[in-house]
């Protein structure tokens, strides 16, 4: 009695064939990059120890371990969010709780796309003009880690933005009725009932931080050190620069070497983001409203 | 007593109060941070033109800057300062990155958007962004270690670093990108639209091809445009796996070095003030000229998509 047309036959096979295809497209973006971390894993894997993480790199830096880049990219990452996660959450407040629909909003909506899509050589570039040679500061930690705080700021203000619409509006205008101001409704009511997704931002930051290379080539990273820094006017070694130069500038590095290198820097980078993916969706299941 | 009474008394006339003030700086303090933005980017361009001014104003040829392709910025007799096999690099990596993006991350995209459903749409949105998350430098290693000697291997080619290489990194570093942008466009579509098409007797992909896509098509342009600048502007994967080798590419076999790749390997060799020193940021405002157009027309073209 319902027999399917003949139309409707090629339907649903045409829609079959998209589906296949499409499903195809995804397995072809993400297959090739399993099997990268996988080579990664399978070559840079046996050198991973304790001593490797926490020994100096030794005999022109074709042995030893990674301790002061790993050490220097936590100082790099730690000064950077000294300075971006108050001027992003402060910049996320503004937008979300302050800013009228007008231009002034345009504009700064425009220079955040803009923040995120200057590409990280002409970060670099006004890192070395504006903190080492205008401010003086040198190449140190403290350029270096004002170049990332500029950088990844974009990051840090969409994120916490998003969170501080998702409070409700129900909730700042029982809070004004009873006559609070609206510093202390943002400070006592909107920022708690935020905060969380603002650290999921944070996470996300550090992890991008951590990731750069080009921003601090020139403005505070060094390619090798004997001592470890000892304050932010100090330069220091980096992760991500230490596997640039391990890789490309030393002769004679043994071959398992730079893969460990880049093995801890992946690692770090993506259990830093599966820890800010977990942190967004167990708080949308707890969400109350 | 008589003081708290006396404050009280005050209170019910004069709004300010210790809170009140305090209200009054946080509004600064706040909108100070919100128009920090501005003052970055201002304060980028400025910096970088500041220091690219002095070589611009004295030695800058635009037409031979834009048309040479000789490129001996260091030379002492006659330094020549012509960026056009640098643009090539740039552009011939770019295209070739985009030819491999663009297919599979709208592709992606749908499937993830509007084919996946329940638990593995989750798991394939994570996943992406993971992939999106790996550093550059690590992107540039892989060129250097995995891409080189396979190219070598399947092409039969004597060197593996070469537009072929970069074009393929790149675009698997920017597919995860303009895949989640172009499932948030595709996202933005209202389901009235589809549930709509679907009540006419529609089948999924009818309702996709004449009724989602089209209606999300500027998102996706604009995802394009995204993806397009990200490419433009990369530089660690793209000078560990072009070969950075000054040239005009023929095929996707020469070696080719970026724009980008210029100023990374050359600035830490310069003196300051110097020519060379001047030129580097001369690419650097070329640079972030050309990103910002890009990114105000990938802007103006996902908000076109909001007000109709």
């Amino acid at each position: 009695m319902f027999e399917t047309s003949e139309l409707n036959q090629r339907n649903r096979k045409t829609q079959k064939l998209f589906q296949l295809l499409f499903m195809l497209m995804t397995m072809l973006l993400i297959t090739p990059v399993l099997i990268i971390l996988g080579t990664l894993i399978y070559k840079g894997g046996s050198i991973i120890s304790i001593d490797f993480l926490f020994t100096h790199p030794t005999d022109g830096m074709t042995a030893g371990g990674i301790f002061p880049a790993l050490f220097g990219t936590i100082w790099l990452v730690a000064v950077a969010l000294l300075v971006s996660v108050p001027v992003g959450v402060a910049a996320a407040i503004y937008l979300s709780e302050y800013a009228p629909d007008n231009w002034l909003t345009r504009v700064i909506n425009l220079a955040i796309i803009n923040l995120a899509g200057v590409p990280s050589i002409v970060h670099a570039l006004f890192g070395v003009g504006a903190f080492v040679i205008f401010f003086g500061f040198g190449t140190s930690i403290l350029a270096a880690s004002l170049t990332l705080a500029i950088m990844t700021l974009p990051i840090i203000i969409v994120a916490s933005r998003e969170s501080l619409q998702a409070v409700p509006q129900a909730f700042r205008e029982a809070c004004w009725n009873m006559g609070a101001t609206r510093w202390q409704t943002i400070n006592r009511v909107v920022l708690p009932n935020a905060i969380s997704g603002i650290l999921t931002g944070v996470i996300l930051e550090v992890s991008r931080t951590t990731g750069e290379t080009a921003p601090i080539m020139f403005t505070g990273a060094a390619f090798f050190l004997p001592f470890l820094p000892q304050g932010v006017f100090d330069q220091t070694m980096a992760l991500s620069l230490h596997l640039f130069v391990v890789s490309t500038q030393v002769p004679g590095v043994p071959e398992e070497l730079p893969y460990g290198v880049a093995l801890v820097l992946i690692a770090m980078v993506l259990i830093m983001n599966s820890i800010s993916i977990a942190f967004r969706m167990y708080l949308r299941g707890k969400k109350k409203w | 007593m008589a003081s708290v009474d006396a404050q009280l008394a005050r209170n019910t006339y004069d709004r300010r109060t210790l809170d009140w003030y305090i209200d009054k700086v946080m509004q600064v303090v706040v909108f100070i941070g919100g128009i920090s933005a501005i003052i970055f980017i201002i304060g980028i361009f400025v910096f970088i033109t500041m220091e690219g001014m002095s070589f611009v104003v004295e030695r800058l040829d635009v037409v031979e800057f834009f048309t040479s392709e000789y490129w001996f910025p260091s030379d002492e007799d006659e330094p020549e300062f012509g960026i056009l096999a640098l643009i090539a690099g740039t552009a011939s990596v770019t295209g070739l990155a985009m030819l491999v993006a663009i297919p599979f991350a709208l592709g992606a995209a749908i499937y993830i958007g509007e084919f996946a459903t329940g638990k593995t749409r989750e798991y394939l949105k994570v996943l992406v962004e993971l992939l999106a998350a790996i550093p550059s430098v690590v992107w540039g290693f892989i060129g250097l270690t995995i891409m080189n000697p396979l190219i070598i291997q399947v092409f039969d080619v004597p060197v593996g670093l070469n537009v072929l290489n970069a074009g393929i990194i790149l675009g698997l570093m920017a597919a995860p990108i303009m895949t989640s942008i172009a499932e948030d466009a595709l996202k933005a579509v209202p389901d009235g639209y589809r549930e709509a098409a679907e009540a006419m007797g529609a089948t999924r992909w009818q309702v996709i091809f004449k009724v989602v896509l089209p209606a999300a098509k500027n998102g996706l342009l604009g995802a394009v445009l995204l993806g397009v600048g990200r490419g433009f502007g990369e530089t660690m994967a793209v000078l560990m796996a072009t070969g950075h080798s000054v040239n005009l590419p023929t095929s996707i076999f020469d070696s080719v070095r970026a724009l980008t790749a210029t100023i990374a390997a050359e600035l830490g060799e310069t003196a300051v003030g110097s020519d060379h020193y001047g030129v580097l940021f001369t690419i650097g405002i070329f640079l972030f000229v050309v990103t910002f157009m890009i990114n105000l027309t990938a802007d103006l073209v996902v908000r076109g998509v909001r007000k109709g």
